[in-house]
């Protein structure tokens, strides 16, 4: 600068915009360097578990406006917004069923009120006799998972206390009944969760009574896996349907595949000539 | 004491709207008080009544998702109630920012760190750039990217429904407008304030110069947090009609000559002037 000063270089007012134009670009795009790695690392926070009604995780954190209102209509205080420090997405709406689950309310005061439909209310609602009617069992908040090693109802303790505290009772999880060979008189009650009516309410990671729940409730795909199309039961009719119309040539046909094996084989004598 | 409230009309209602805003947000979602709920990125007034915050949704349009009706009516109402009432009335009437940033700028007053000043470096440009980058980067990202980091939004949020962390942030802003960069925040980066500059170039309440009144005392241009906006004072009457000014009232209240007043722009006659 100085030394443009001493031979009196006179920069003009086009060239000065210039330069400032492409200080800017240089500017935004460090900035926004910076700023892409940050929105990377915040979006993907797997482990976290959204309000009922709530669409799937990469859209309903475009759709969420952060506006906390399905936070302010949950009368058991069981959703937050997600603060500096909660290593979550920003603002968006969340909860941690040990510290409040959700009660599975009837009338879902939290979805209705959602005013961009990051909520859905048609994904919690059934028809009945022709109206769509709220209804909460079809929340897939999550799914429970049972950890085998620390739940003492596989040590041969009656505990149920999930199994209680479950609203879709007898149905989301169920007991089974396993013979205890270790006493040789007495039963298991095992609790067995069922991927297709729980909802994920948490209430049984609440009530359960081992130091970290026993049973917890993760988000849906992370909990669930998933077959792929290649296997079918072969007992079950209706998935045995799906071999219907395929072809059964199992040969893959390219160039060389054209000629038989033999053929193919005996193709390179020329070579030995 | 009268002469002071006479002198601080317009910050003392400022302060009590921002306030009042807040508190009736809170009152709204903790207290069953339901004249506002929500936040200012989107609410609800009286439980029926839509509003949302245009800069948000325009983000969410960026990452790919049309939101429903709702939010779409509550944005417009907002855009149309600026375009009246000034764009970035927003800034100086309603964001509790503005009370950080506005504390702030005291603070160097009352500490005389004006007097050792060093030159700018931030252009007051800069906050259309980060503007547009927040556009760029909804679109690369898929979800709202200034939304995701803004301090505004984690101060009004915070406020409403818990602060965790997020006074680090606001306390970072309160630093850097304290001893960087005097209106730092608001004056250059802030791209909400830049939204909502964009959107006052067409705003219709506008304070107004007298110019045969003015004595040339600049005590305007000493309070205005955007000074540049103020290039007409002693040169020509008309409207300030850049959109940067904030309509936050503060040059008509230190002016002890009655050269400057809220007034409504004449849309025909401001054209020519320009
Ligand atoms: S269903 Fe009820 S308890 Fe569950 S999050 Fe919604 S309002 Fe809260
Ligand atoms: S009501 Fe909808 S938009 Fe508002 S915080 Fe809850 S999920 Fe997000
Ligand atoms: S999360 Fe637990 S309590 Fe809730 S439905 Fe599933 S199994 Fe039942
Ligand atoms: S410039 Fe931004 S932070 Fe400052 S008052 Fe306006 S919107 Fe709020
Ligand atoms: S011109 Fe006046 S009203 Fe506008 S920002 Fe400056 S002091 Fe505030």
């Amino acid at each position: 600068m100085s030394n443009l000063e001493s031979k009196k270089i006179v920069i003009s007012e086009r060239r000065k915009f210039l330069s400032l134009m492409a200080q800017s670009v240089g500017l935004s795009a460090l900035g926004g360097m910076v700023w892409t790695g940050y929105l990377q690392e915040a979006k993907s926070a797997p482990l976290i578990l959204r309000p009922p009604g709530a669409r799937a995780e990469s859209e309903f954190i475009r759709m969420c406006i952060k506006c906390g209102q399905c936070v302010s209509a949950c009368p058991y205080n069981t959703l937050s917004l997600a603060k500096p420090g909660d290593h979550k997405p920003m603002g968006t709406p969340f909860y941690i069923p040990r510290q409040m689950p959700c009660y599975m309310c009837t009338d879902i005061p939290c979805v209705p009120v959602c005013p961009t439909g990051a909520l859905d209310k048609k994904s919690v609602s059934s028809q009945i006799e022709g109206v769509e009617t709220l209804d909460i069992t079809k929340a897939k908040m999550g799914l429970a998972v049972v950890d085998t090693e620390s739940c003492i109802a596989f040590w041969g303790i009656q505990c149920d206390a999930c199994y209680r505290a479950c609203p879709v009772m007898d149905s989301a999880i169920k007991l089974e009944y396993r013979r205890n060979p270790r006493t040789g008189k007495h039963a298991f009650l095992i609790p067995i969760v069922n991927s297709e009516t729980c909802t994920g309410c948490g209430l049984c990671e609440r009530a359960c009574v081992t130091e970290k729940a026993a049973i917890h409730v993760l988000p849906l795909e992370l909990a669930k896996g998933s077959i792929g199309g290649h296997y079918i039961r072969g007992w079950d009719k209706a998935d045995e349907k799906r071999l219907e119309g395929i072809s059964t040539d199992v040969t893959t046909h390219t160039k060389r595949s054209e000629k038989s094996a033999t053929d193919y084989l005996n193709s390179g004598e020329e070579m030995f000539k | 004491m009268k002469y002071w409230i006479l002198k601080h009309r317009f910050l003392l209602m400022r302060r009590m709207t921002q306030l009042g805003i807040l508190a009736l947000y809170i009152a709204g979602n903790s207290y069953g008080f339901h004249l506002l709920m929500g936040n200012l990125s989107s609410s609800l007034v009286m439980k029926h009544i839509p509003l949302a915050d245009p800069f948000a949704v325009l983000q969410i349009f960026a990452a790919g998702t049309i939101l429903g009706l709702d939010v779409l009516i509550g944005a417009i109402i907002v855009v149309i109630f600026y375009l009246i009432v000034g764009g970035r009335a927003f800034c100086s009437w309603v964001c509790p920012m503005n009370m950080v940033t506005d504390m702030a700028n005291w603070t160097r007053k009352v500490l005389y760190l004006e007097k050792i000043e060093r030159k700018v470096w931030l252009g007051r440009n800069v906050r259309y750039w980060v503007l547009g980058l927040s556009l760029i980067l909804s679109a690369l990202s898929g979800v709202a990217a200034f939304e995701m980091v803004s301090p505004i939004s984690m101060l009004h949020r915070g406020i409403i429904f818990g602060m965790g962390m997020g006074f680090a942030a606001v306390l970072c802003i309160f630093l850097f407008d304290l001893f960087a960069v005097k209106n730092g925040w608001c004056g250059h980066i802030c791209p909400l304030g830049g939204f909502y500059a964009l959107l006052g170039r067409m705003s219709m309440i506008r304070v107004k110069h007298n110019q045969a009144s003015c004595t040339l005392c600049m005590k305007c241009k000493d309070i205005c947090p955007e000074k540049q906006v103020l290039s007409i004072i002693g040169k020509e009457s008309g409207a300030i009609v850049s959109g940067e000014c904030t309509n936050c009232g503060r040059c008509i209240e230190v002016c002890e000559d009655d050269a400057l007043a809220f007034g409504v722009r004449n849309y025909i006659s401001s054209a020519s002037e320009k």
